[in-house]
This record gives C-alpha cells, sequence and structure tokens, in this order.
C-alpha cells in the first residue's frame, strides 16, 4: 500500500494533468515511493499501477526506462557521479576513483552498514560545474576535490 | 485517390494509404518486420527503408504515406545500403543457429537475411544475451536472445487482446520483451503473438520442437468451439495433428485464432480418447468389433421402443457436432418414432419454443418439420433459429452495443475483439449481466444485478427508449446510427430466457438497431438447420431429463459438464435401461452407459458448422481417425440401416449435407424474432432477492472458457492456464463477512442433496445475494442447476 | 555565474536573489506581457514579431521559432498545449538550469506570451530530473507567479487563462527529443515518436502541441517588449539576439555566459578565463556533445553562429563549449562520448540500438589497445548506416562525434591501434 503521505503528494501531482491522464502521475509517484524508502520494488510498481489505473507493465516499463529510479536497496544516502565527458575532463574518474577508496564500494553497490550508495550518471546538466555528484537524487555538489567528498561524506554522517 | 510509381509500376491508391501497403498492392515486397497491417506503425525495426524521390534520406515504407506523383524505389542503391544496413545491425547480436531455432523454415528473419545479410559478420565483439523468460503454459518464452525488438507482440497486448502482459522493459541495447514481475501472460488471445513474432522468440509451447514446419502438411478447417467459425489450417504429420494455425479471413477471424481453437488440438491426442466400441457385458467393459456394438445398440433401442415406447428414448447432443452428425441423429430418433431430441443441453427456457413472427404451429408436418412451424399466410415453414442477427463484419461496425447476460471475452473471445476494435473508433458499449468482468474494453454504462433482476433490469431499458430517455444505457443506444443488442450464452440459459429475448428484440426495435444472440458453440445455427430440435411432440432437453426415459443416446455430450444440471442429468443417466455414448473420449460415460461407439472428433471427420452469423462451412478430415473411430455420421448412418430406417444411404458427408440443407434458403430461416411478449416469471427455484437469511444465494454460473466442449477439456496445455484454474466461489465481501467467511477460505456449497466444497473470493463487483459457482468443471459436476439457489455455508 | 547580467535573459544576476518576483519586476519583468494583453495586441502581429526577431530554436536544431508558432493551428476546437524543454543533457550544457535558478520569471513571461498568441490555456515544462533544485525553484517561481496574477485565470485582470505546470524528468537524455518528452509527460517511457505527424497536429495528448527549448521561450519577453529588430541587431542577421554558451572543460573559469550572437570564439575563451593551467588548446566541441570536434585553430578563427560554425564544419547546436586541451586523448574523449550514446539509446529503432553499442564497443577496444587497422572505416561506415536512418536525432548524434573525430585525429586513432597506447 502507497503511504498517506504519498498518496497526497500523487494527489498534488495529479492537479497538473487532466483528470483521464493519471498516468502522467506516474514518474512522480514512483519518485516519491523512492524518496520515502530508498528505492522501489516491484510490490510499489503494483501499488503504483492500482492507483493510477495502468497496467502493472506500463509501470514497469517506465521504472525500468529511467534511471534515477533505485529498482534494489541503494543506502540511505545515494551518491551519483556524473563521469560524462565535461566532468571527465575536470578529472570525475579520480574523483570517482576516490569515493569508491573511500567507502570501500563500487558502483551499484552499498556500504555495508547500508549508509551510502554509490552510482554513476549521465550528463546531469551542470557541466560548468564540474565535476560533480548528486545526493539522492536531490541536491547537487559541485568541483569536487578529495577534499570536497570528505566533506559532503562526514555531513552526511559517514566516515570523516 | 493518389498516382504514384513504385520501382517504375503505376498504381492508384486512396491517400493516406502507407507505402508499403501501396507496394503490397502493386506486387512489390518490401522487407520489415515491425509492420503488421493490424496493428499500430511503430516504425522502428527500419528494414522498409526505401528511396523517395526528393527525400535526401531513406524512408520507412511502413510508416510514410503516399503523395500524388510520389516516386518510390525499393531496390535503388540507396535503399538496398540502406536494408542492408538494418539487417546487419539486426544480425550482430541475433544467434546464428537457425538450424537449431524452433522457428527456422518460417522465419521472417532468416528468410529476409537470405536476401539482405551479407555472408561475413564484421561484428567481432561479444553477443548480447537475453534471459529466457517463463511466461506461462502456452507461449514460449525460453529464447528471447532471439528477440528484434519490434514490439509487435507488446503492440497486439495493447491493442488487440486489450491488456499490456508483455511490455519492453529497460532501454537501448539492453530494451527486453518481458512481463511485470515474471508473471505469465493469460489473455485469451496470447497465441497470436507467436504468428506475429517474425523470429523464433515467441513461440508455441506445446508445439516446441515436436517437428519442422517443412515437415507439415496443412489442411483446411473450421473451429469446432465457440460460434465464429475461425478459418483453420490443421497441420499434421504422421496422421497426427502437430498443431493448429489461423487462416485468414477477414469476414470472421480476421488473421486471428483464439487460444481455445488454437491450442485445443491437443485434446485430439489425449491418451482419454476411445478408440474401440466397448460393451458394459456383466458389469465389466469389453472392447467389441462396430458389427456387435451396433447390433446391440439396435436391439437395444428396439426392445425398448417395442416394450415401453418410442418415447422412452431421447437423444442429446452438443452444439459442437456437426451438422451431418446432427441431422442423422434427429432423423434416426424420428425414424424410430420418438422426437426426443435436443442439442440446446444447458438451455433452462424453452419457451420461445414455436413462436416466432408471423408464424404457427402447423398441424401436420412431416417429421423432419417437427418444431418448424408455418407462417400464417399459409407460406413456407418458419423455423425459430436464433443467431447473430447480423454480419460479423457488421457487428465491427455497430457503433451502439448492449450486451446482455455475456461472459464475451471468454465466451466469444475474438467476437470481443472485433467490439474492443469498434470501440476504440468510437462505439459505446453497455452491459447487463450478473458479473462485471473486464472485458478490456471502454464500457459506457453497465447495470450489474443478480441474476433474477436481469428481466427488471433489461424491461427499464426497454421502458426508457420507448419514453426516449436520454440517460444511460436508453441514452447511448438512443444516440447510435448502427444499434446491436445481443443476448450472450448467460441470457440463452437463463431461466427468463425468452423473456429477456424479447425484451431485447423491443430495445432493438426501438432503437432502429439489430439484435442477435451470440450463438453458443460452434454449430448452434447449424443444429436448428439439422432440426435436432424435439418440436411440439417431443421432450426438450430439460424434460429429458426430468421426466427421465429408459434410453438416451448421447451425441458428444458429457452430461455431468454439459448439462443445465448435472444433477438431474446424471439421475437420469444412472437410471436409464440403456445409455449410448457416441464419443471421442472415454469419459464419465464408463459409470453408467451400456455401450461406448468412438467417434471422430472435426480433425477427423469432414462435417459442417454453421456459425453464428449463418455462414456454412465444410471442411474435410485432416488426419484418418484414430484406432477404431469413426466419424459419428457413418456411425449413425448404420444405426439407421440396422433399425431399418429410410433414408440412409449416404456414401458421404457431402451428400448428408446436401439432404440437410435441401432446398433449405438459409438467410429466410435465420429468425430471432418473437411473435409475442412470452415472458414469464422468473421460476421460484431461482429464489428471492436477498436470501442470505437462509444461507441460499442465487448461483451465477459460467462455463469456464477451457471447459466447455470435449476436445478443449482435454487440451493439457490449456488446462495449465489460468482460466483453467479450478473453479472458486465468489460472492461480494459483504455476503462472505456474514457468512464469517475469509476471503481464500474454504465454504461448503450445497445444491439439492450435494455439496461441493471450493475455495471463497470476494468479489465486490458482484451483485449481493449471488454466488459465482461456474459450472462445466469437475469440481462442480456434482451440484444441481446453473440458476436457481445454492447454498453456501463456512467449511 | 561569470558575466553580469546579460541583455535579454540573465537579466537579474546582480541582484542577491536573482530569481525573486520583485527583483524580475525590476528589470522590466511581465512588462511584454501586460502589454501584449492589455493592448491585445494580435497574435500574427506577435509572431511577425518572433519572425523578424530571426530567433531560432535554442534546444539545438536551430529551427525558426516565428515559424514554428505559426504551424499551430489557431482555431482548433478542444485543448492544446505549449511545452518547454528544460530536459537539458546534452553533455556539456547547462545553461537552461541558470534560467530556472536565477531568472525563472522571463520563462514563465515568455510562455505566457507563447500561450497567448496560440491560444493555449496549459503549459508544461519539463525539467532535467538531476537538477531537482532548479525544478523546486521553478515550482516556487509559478506559485508565486499565480499568486500575482501572471498565472491562472484572469491574468493581469483579462480574460487570458494560463496556467503552468512542471514535470521532473527522471534520468534519461532522449527525453530531450521533443516527441520522447511528450511521451514522458503522458507517464510513458521516452521513446521518440514517428515523425509525421508533427507535434503541431499531434502532440501531448494527442493535441496540437508547440515545444520550445527554456532560452528560446524566455528570449521572448526581450523580442515583445524592444521589438524583434532589436533583437535581431544583437546578433547577426538568420541569428538574432544573444546565445548562452555554457563552457566547460579545461577553463580556468566555467560557467555560462550570455553574448551576442557571433561573437568570436577566442573572446568566449577569454571570458571563459583562457585554457587551463596555461595549457595549449586542442579541441573544442562547439554546440554541445553531439556536435563534431573542431581543432583548436579551426576554434580560434571561428564567430559564435549558427552560420560561422556550420562553415567551419560543426553546428552551434545548445551553445555548450566543451574545450580540451593538449593533454586530452581524442580516443578516450571519443570513448567516453560513444558510451553515452550508447547508453542512452532508448532502444526503440534497430540503427541506434544495435548501433550504438557496437560504435561504443569498437572505440572501447581501440582505447584499450585492441583495436584493429580495419576499424576505422568499418566506424565510419556504420555512423553512416545509423545516421538518417533512425526515428529521432539521437542516431546522428551518436555518429556525428565519431565522424569528426576522425576527420581531425584520425592519426590518435591509428596510433592508438598500432601502439596500443596513447599519443598524449
Ligand atoms: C536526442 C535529442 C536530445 C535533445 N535534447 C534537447 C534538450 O535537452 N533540450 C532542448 O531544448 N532540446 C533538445 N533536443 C531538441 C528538441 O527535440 C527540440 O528540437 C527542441 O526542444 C525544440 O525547441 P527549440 O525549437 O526552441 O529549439 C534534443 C533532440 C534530440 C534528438
Ligand atoms: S534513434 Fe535511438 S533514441 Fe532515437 S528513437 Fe531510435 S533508438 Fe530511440
Ligand atoms: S516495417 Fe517499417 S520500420 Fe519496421
Amino acid at each position: 500500500m502507497l503511504s498517506v503521505q504519498v498518496q497526497e503528494k500523487i494527489e498534488r501531482e495529479l492537479r497538473k494533468y487532466p483528470a483521464d491522464q493519471r498516468q502522467s502521475a506516474v514518474m512522480s509517484a514512483l519518485r516519491f515511493v523512492q524518496d520515502e524508502k530508498g528505492w522501489i520494488e516491484s510490490s510499489d510498481m503494483a501499488d503504483v499501477a492500482n492507483y493510477l489505473g495502468m497496467a502493472q507493465m506500463a509501470v514497469y516499463e517506465v521504472a525500468t526506462f529511467y534511471h534515477m529510479y533505485n529498482l534494489k536497496p541503494m543506502g540511505k544516502h545515494t551518491l551519483t557521479v556524473c563521469t560524462n565527458l565535461s566532468c571527465q575532463l575536470c578529472g570525475a574518474e579520480e574523483v570517482l576513483g576516490y569515493i569508491k577508496d573511500k567507502l570501500g564500494i563500487g558502483i551499484g553497490e552499498v556500504t555495508a552498514d547500508g549508509k551510502f550508495g554509490l552510482r554513476e550518471a549521465e550528463c546531469m546538466g551542470a557541466c560548468v560545474e564540474a565535476p560533480l555528484l548528486s545526493v539522492n537524487n536531490k541536491r547537487l555538489c559541485f568541483r569536487l576535490t578529495p577534499a570536497k567528498v570528505d566533506q559532503i561524506l562526514a555531513e552526511l554522517g559517514g566516515q570523516p | 485517390m493518389a498516382n504514384i510509381e513504385i520501382d517504375g509500376k503505376q498504381i492508384e491508391v486512396e491517400n493516406g494509404c502507407t507505402v508499403i501497403e501501396a507496394a503490397r498492392r502493386a506486387g512489390v515486397y518490401i522487407p520489415h518486420f515491425c509492420y503488421h497491417k493490424k496493428l499500430s506503425i511503430a516504425a522502428n525495426c527500419r528494414m522498409c527503408l526505401v528511396q523517395i524521390e526528393k527525400a535526401p534520406k531513406p524512408m520507412p515504407a511502413c510508416a510514410t504515406t503516399v503523395a500524388e506523383g510520389m516516386k518510390v524505389y525499393t531496390a535503388s542503391e540507396m535503399a538496398v545500403k540502406a536494408q542492408k544496413g538494418v539487417m546487419e545491425f539486426l544480425l550482430i547480436n541475433h544467434p546464428l543457429d537457425c538450424p537449431i531455432c524452433d522457428q527456422g523454415g518460417e522465419c521472417e528473419l532468416q528468410d529476409q537475411a537470405v536476401g539482405y545479410g551479407s555472408s561475413a559478420s564484421r561484428f567481432h565483439e561479444e553477443k548480447r544475451v537475453v534471459l529466457h523468460k517463463d511466461i506461462g503454459p502456452l507461449v514460449s518464452a525460453e529464447e528471447m536472445s532471439r528477440c528484434i525488438n519490434c514490439t509487435r507482440c507488446v503492440r497486439f497486448g495493447q491493442e488487440i487482446a486489450g491488456q499490456m502482459e508483455l511490455g519492453q522493459a529497460f532501454r537501448g541495447e539492453h530494451a527486453e520483451i518481458m512481463t511485470f514481475v515474471n508473471g505469465s501472460v493469460n489473455s485469451e488471445l496470447s497465441g497470436n503473438m507467436i504468428d506475429i513474432c517474425p523470429v523464433g522468440a515467441l513461440t508455441s509451447k506445446p508445439f516446441r520442437y515436436t517437428a519442422r514446419s517443412w515437415e507439415l502438411s496443412r489442411r483446411r478447417s473450421v473451429s469446432p468451439h465457440d460460434s465464429l467459425g475461425s478459418n483453420l489450417a490443421v497441420q499434421v504429420r504422421n496422421n497426427r495433428v502437430m498443431r493448429v494455425l489461423p487462416i485468414e479471413n477477414e469476414d470472421i477471424n480476421e488473421c486471428w485464432l483464439s487460444d481455445k481453437d488454437r491450442f485445443s488440438y491437443e485434446g485430439l491426442n489425449s491418451n482419454e480418447r476411445l478408440t474401440r466400441p466397448m460393451l458394459k457385458q456383466d458389469g465389466k467393459w469389453q472392447e467389441v468389433e462396430w458389427q456387435t456394438a451396433l447390433e446391440f445398440v439396435a436391439n437395444g433401442l428396439r426392445q425398448i421402443k417395442d416394450g415401453a415406447g418410442a418415447e422412452q428414448i431421447g437423444a442429446l447432443a452438443t452444439p459442437h457436432s456437426t451438422l451431418e452428425e446432427l441431422y442423422l441423429l434427429q432423423k434416426l430418433l424420428r425414424g424410430i418414432g420418438s422426437h426426443n431430441v435436443d442439442f440446446r443441453l444447458r438451455q433452462s427456457d424453452f419457451s420461445a419454443d414455436g413462436k416466432q413472427a408471423g408464424t404457427h404451429p402447423h398441424p401436420n408436418l412431416p417429421p423432419e418439420g417437427e418444431g418448424a412451424t408455418v407462417s400464417s399466410d399459409g407460406g413456407e415453414p418458419r423455423q425459430f433459429l436464433p443467431w447473430l442477427g447480423m454480419s460479423v463484419a457488421d457487428l465491427g461496425k455497430a457503433d451502439r452495443l448492449l450486451i446482455i447476460g455475456s461472459f464475451l471475452r471468454k465466451d466469444h473471445p475474438l467476437l470481443a475483439q472485433r467490439i474492443r476494435q469498434a470501440v476504440k473508433k468510437g462505439a459505446q458499449v453497455s452491459v447487463i449481466h450478473s458479473t462485471d468482468d473486464d472485458l478490456l474494453m471502454n464500457v459506457a454504462h453497465k447495470n450489474i444485478v443478480a441474476p433474477n433482476a436481469m428481466a427488471d433490469a433489461l424491461a427499464q431499458v426497454a421502458q426508457d427508449v420507448a419514453a426516449k430517455n436520454n440517460a444511460g444505457i436508453s441514452g447511448s443506444l438512443l444516440s447510435g446510427e448502427r444499434v446491436v443488442v445481443l443476448l450472450g450464452n448467460f441470457a440463452q440459459q437463463h431461466p427468463q430466457a425468452a423473456q429477456l429475448q424479447s425484451l431485447a428484440q423491443q430495445i432493438a426495435a426501438a432503437t432502429n438497431g439489430k439484435f442477435g444472440f451470440l450463438g453458443e458453440a460452434a454449430n448452434s445455427v447449424g443444429a436448428y438447420l439439422a432440426h435436432a430440435l424435439p418440436g411440439t411432440q417431443g421432450m426438450n432437453a430439460a424434460t429429458m431429463l426430468s421426466s427421465p426415459r429408459k434410453a438416451y443416446i448421447l451425441l458428444n455430450a458429457e452430461p455431468e459438464l454439459d448439462c443445465a444440471n448435472p444433477q438431474q442429468a446424471m439421475a437420469a443417466m444412472q437410471a436409464a435401461d440403456l445409455v449410448v455414448a457416441i464419443s471421442a473420449y472415454k469419459h464419465h460415460a464408463v459409470d453408467y452407459a451400456d455401450v461406448l461407439l468412438p467417434s471422430a472428433p472435426f480433425s477427423e471427420t469432414s462435417g459442417t458448422f454453421v456459425s453464428t452469423e449463418g455462414r456454412v462451412q465444410s471442411f474435410k478430415g485432416a488426419v484418418k481417425p484414430q484406432g477404431e473411430a469413426r466419424p459419428a455420421w457413418k456411425i449413425l448412418r448404420v444405426l439407421g440401416n440396422l433399425l431399418n430406417v429410410s433414408g440412409f444411404d449416404q456414401d458421404n458427408s457431402e451428400a448428408v449435407r446436401d439432404a440437410a440443407l435441401a432446398s433449405v434458403n438459409i438467410v429466410e430461416k435465420l429468425n430471432n424474432i418473437l411473435n409475442e411478449n412470452v415472458g414469464r416469471a422468473m421460476p421460484d427455484a431461482v429464489g428471492e432477492a436477498h436470501p442470505t437469511k437462509t444461507g441460499g444465494f442465487q448461483r451465477i454460473a459460467e462455463v469456464p472458457i477451457y471447459s466447455a466442449d470435449a476436445v478443449v477439456r482435454r487440451a493439457a496445455a490449456l488446462q495449465k492456464t489460468r482460466d483453467a484454474a479450478v473453479p472458486r466461489a465468489a460472492m461480494h465481501s459483504a455476503e462472505l463477512e456474514k457468512l464469517g467467511v475469509q476471503p481464500g477460505a474454504q465454504v461448503k456449497l450445497s445444491q439439492g442433496q450435494c455439496c461441493v466444497y471450493l475455495y471463497a473470493d470476494a468479489d465486490d463487483r458482484l451483485p449481493k445475494g449471488a454466488v459465482r459457482v461456474a459450472a462445466g468443471h469437475a469440481a462442480t459436476a456434482d451440484l444441481g442447476a446453473m440458476f436457481g439457489t445454492i447454498t453456501v455455508e463456512r467449511a | 555565474m561569470s558575466l553580469g547580467s546579460g541583455p535579454v535573459i540573465y537579466t537579474t544576476l546582480d541582484f542577491d536573489q536573482p530569481w525573486t518576483l520583485e527583483n524580475y519586476l525590476k528589470v522590466g519583468g511581465y512588462q511584454a506581457l501586460r502589454m501584449v494583453l492589455t493592448e491585445k495586441i494580435p497574435p500574427e502581429h506577435i509572431i511577425a514579431e518572433v519572425k523578424t526577431s530571426a530567433l531560432r530554436g535554442r534546444g539545438g536544431a536551430g529551427f525558426p521559432t516565428g515559424l514554428k508558432w505559426s504551424f499551430m493551428p489557431r482555431n482548433y476546437q478542444g485543448d492544446k498545449y505549449i511545452v518547454c524543454n528544460t530536459d537539458e543533457g546534452e553533455p556539456g550544457t547547462c545553461k537552461d538550469w541558470d534560467i530556472l535558478r536565477y531568472n525563472p520569471h522571463a520563462l514563465i513571461e515568455g510562455m505566457a506570451i507563447a500561450a497567448y498568441t496560440m491560444a493555449v490555456k496549459t503549459g508544461y515544462n519539463y525539467v532535467h530530473g538531476e537538477i531537482f533544485e532548479a525544478y523546486e525553484r521553478m515550482e516556487a517561481a509559478c506559485e508565486e507567479a499565480r499568486a500575482a496574477g501572471y498565472l491562472g485565470k484572469d491574468i493581469l485582470g483579462t480574460d487570458f487563462e494560463f496556467d503552468l505546470h512542471n514535470h521532473l524528468g527522471y534520468g534519461a537524455y532522449v527525453c530531450g527529443e521533443e516527441t520522447a518528452l511528450l511521451e514522458s509527460i503522458e507517464g510513458k517511457k521516452g521513446q521518440p515518436r514517428y515523425k509525421p505527424p508533427f507535434p503541431a497536429s499531434f502532440g501531448l495528448y494527442g493535441k496540437p502541441t508547440t515545444i520550445n527549448n527554456t532560452e528560446t521561450f524566455s528570449s521572448i519577453p526581450y523580442i515583445i517588449r524592444e521589438g524583434g529588430q532589436k533583437f535581431l541587431e544583437l546578433g547577426r542577421p538568420n541569428s538574432g539576439g544573444t546565445k548562452l554558451f555554457s563552457v566547460s572543460g579545461h577553463v580556468n573559469n566555467p560557467g555560462n555566459f550570455e553574448l551576442p550572437m557571433g561573437t568570436p570564439f577566442r573572446k568566449l575563451l577569454e571570458l571563459a578565463g583562457g585554457v587551463r593551467n596555461g595549457h595549449k588548446l586542442k579541441a573544442v566541441i562547439p554546440g554541445g556533445s553531439s556536435m563534431p570536434v573542431l581543432p583548436g585553430e579551426i576554434m580560434m578563427e571561428v564567430d559564435m553562429d549558427y552560420d560561422s560554425i556550420q562553415k567551419a564544419g560543426s553546428y552551434l547546436g545548445s551553445g555548450a563549449v566543451i574545450v580540451m586541451d593538449e593533454t586530452v586523448c581524442m580516443v578516450r574523449a571519443l570513448e567516453r562520448l560513444s558510451y553515452f550514446y550508447y547508453e542512452e539509446s532508448c532502444g526503440q529503432c534497430t540503427p541506434c540500438r544495435e548501433g550504438t553499442g557496437w560504435l561504443y564497443r569498437i572505440v572501447h577496444r581501440i582505447e584499450h589497445g585492441n583495436g584493429k587497422p580495419e576499424d576505422l572505416d568499418l566506424l565510419l561506415e556504420l555512423c553512416d548506416n545509423i545516421a538518417g536512418r533512425t526515428i529521432c536525432a539521437l542516431g546522428d548524434a551518436a555518429a556525428w562525434p565519431v565522424q569528426g573525430m576522425l576527420k581531425h585525429y584520425r592519426n590518435e586513432f591509428e596510433y592508438h591501434i598500432e601502439h596500443k597506447k596513447c599519443m598524449v
């Protein structure tokens, strides 16, 4: 079952679209689920399908098409590092390497304590601030250096 | 219209026509994979790229519409380079092991690779592997690495089947066709995905690796199941039916088949087949020679006739029997002096018999004419002959439909599909029924009521349309130009069937519409034409069982599954002195019959079915009868001879058909119209509206799609589908609560002296006071009437 | 932000909180809308003005905006939509991000004028999923505008009605393609539609729809307020107005710059602080990652407008300038770009789904010392078999970088193949 909070948020999104186009809210519905529990299970997709009156498979198509959805647990804080060209030119791979070492995990993995998950992303549309990462798809952190990474991790309650 | 040129050929086509279709008409083949004439245009495979004069790039012929003066080159350097480029891309990740692929020999990719592929691959990277999937017992998705992502199967689901069970998940190179979380494909039309898959990704699970396409010979046939009369290609090897495919017929099944039509063939090869005549002697079954068996039957019938009278003999046939079989059956009965013959085994209201428009019972009809009537002006006899009331093609053109008492999708999968397409084009469907199953189409209005309230619900609509009430169902019907009112199986089996019929007739008249019956079985119309009915002097199916006869001839019938009241039917069988079962299967009759005569199913005999639209379709046997089995018409003919009945000298089934249809003008015969209001009150047995105090509910009984006839009941793969699951007792959750039963718990259901135990389901779309318990299934065969009260208790 | 206020779009940057309505009003915000509504300027006049301005779509394709607007069936009965494309995901591009962050009301005003012009009541702004904070700011700006009567019913006391909603993407570059974007708003996966029919006749929910880039819409208030001619004169004939350039990569001072069309690249580079660490300029991708790369020497002589860059062998595209210094291995750079298109292909049409992966794998092999001499011609042939054969332009976008790289840096690739290592 979708939580009351998620349902309320979906209702607010639904107001953006024509009444007979409930499916339009599917992307935000999935996002709300992910915001609440960190990832999206198939039962959540079924719930969303039910709520919006869509085929379950249509929800699944959406959830697997857009890469910011976590289809498995990705830790309390999912760090997503952009490695596209502008970021690469500015040292994204080194930064990513630093984060991997620091957290002791690879791409697509979660730290043992469940605090951090690591993902790699394509262009985030903020190239002039390269290299950069996003925290839980909500906050972008710019012009990363090892020191900056340390600071972000500390802020999020990781190892100093 | 536009004049265009394709590879130098001039052709005139209508505006809006696609280049690929125009080319087809000009006899020019353009290679393609994703394009399918019945599906929306995806233009994703890019195989159909052609050169079009003045266009700088090659254009997809499937998605490009013609324009006046357009010049198309399908084999120019630009076109061929584009096609070869696409073919190369399609093949890089496709396994190149055609010799071991099930699709080998009938693969569109294989065919076109020969024409457009190059011999050596330039692709030296690792090939993609796509995991196999289990999507149910019918369609195999074992080899999804072969998928070329044309999405025909996905579009088929969304657009034709009406439900999106398959989708394309993930993206880019990782795109995969799959179901939601390892779910199965449950559509009753799923097998068509096998046909439209251009490669060996989706194949037939039952057929897979049993034969190569080129080893099969192909015989034309007609579906023996529902009343649409789908055209079949029965494919045969070594005198065995290996699979069934559709033969395209735009007016009937288009290019589709229902899963029932496609996969039932497994039942033909069932090990329950009866292959030798058998006699019960001293309580034990013996295999005997035909001669012995038939003489036994002839003697037995003669003795009963001479002793108790011919009216002690009754014959029950299913409407899945051929016209020839039904004709000879009734002729045999009448020949020995009994008029007790009927095929309407699940019908419970016969009050419309003999009440057709402009006709009255004729006092001295010839024997075959029994049950027929003549018009009051003394003209030709006119039989009551319920049919669709229009052609199937016209049904597809309706703009307003009222569907009364029909499990539409399961009883008529492809008619439902046609109506679905009409709805997509703007038609409005309204429903009056006792269940609210998802029709997978927009339903404009519906009224879901208990069985005993059906007539009132319909009367209300009749009143409303008469009063030009612009709301609800009435409003919808009144706003239409091509109104169609249809009575489904449930309405025809209903205890007030005649009343529902005359109300439907009124509604159609008031809306300038057409009115018809969705025939129950392959030969429901043919059985009328064959006069397999009692007429005024005989007993109908229900009476024959409620006033038990001493002898019964069963033609393809399994009374506990095929009759309106199995309990009563079985009691009659058990009590009879002689039961002759003509059947392709060794069925329950071994318990009560005295002789079993092995007959040939549709694939092993020639015969004729007359579809619900009145289309007469004859077919030939595809294989020789198994073992000693014989076409039932031959069995009946010999019986006729042994009993010295005249007119049993036909040498072939065509002669029987011609005798049956001699001087019959079918178009004139098809007649739905009643001349008087034949309404009757709901019989007491159906119970009160709110019987819950006593634990008594109104029964709502459908015949599950894969239980409807003898062949499909024995089709192994179909019996593994969700539609073939053991029936459950579904009721409104409020009723379950009152009974103190949790959904999923067992309940005890009783009718008469017998009870069965089923699991309960909550379904709040069901009317209160009713319980849905399927008939036609072994698990419920001990119960009584399909309509009427049934007691539900906690188990 | 490096350049201070621009004349057309980045007009509020001097304020502490450039995004507020209050500050937008201070720089003449909503004057154009007010004028249009109160003077009931006929839509044809607005379209004529936009045509005069020579405003071309800033999303990458450069289609003349006035002409596009004229395709909308004005008298169509029933719903119509305008849609803004802020799905900025083309590597190197992040100019629209700064519009949402710093001047969201310019976009709202631009869209309101467009809505008036095309008789549309509802608009959507599709925002790239990764820039969530900008999405939230845009949502807030819409609230603010609604409260102040610039959105909603009876706008500015007239009977004009228009509302604008934001739709957040969630990680799919292809949704920048306008029909994929529409599918995405409809709640489907973002697979581009085959065109025709074009959105102007069959767009969002099957209704007539006009889609423009964020920068395109945000240029409208200026054009209406100051006149199309004035906008045109900011830039060059056929390339009117200013352009937002995102300069990223090896420069000392990366950032978004609003400059007149036709500004010499040399000047843009200077504004961006010149090449990092005093290195030598090697190559520039002048219009977002999909556009062919040009060697530094060529770029230093090029002006930043549609025609000049095209003459030099590339395209202005989205105006994203990716600067690469002498330390960059072009094989590695192409490997990264090819991976991007492989990763972002929607998977719908064969040449793109199969071809992008093949391209990437070949380049990957070359980069990792497993290249073969015949690979380079194969790459070019595959590009020919992808470009122009796909449903949307992502196929072209995947091919052009390969073609550009091999045109100017083939020797580096050959070196890689022969020596199994890098030249630089
Ligand atoms: C793969 C692909 C990605 C695109 N991405 C964007 C984008 O991020 N932003 C954008 O405005 N246009 C993008 N476009 C262009 C749009 O399809 C469309 O042309 C544009 O939004 C129209 O607006 P304009 O005329 O104002 O430029 C993209 C096109 C393609 C083929
Ligand atoms: S070119 Fe690529 S992204 Fe565009 S439709 Fe085809 S597969 Fe999808
Ligand atoms: S048949 Fe035309 S693109 Fe597939």
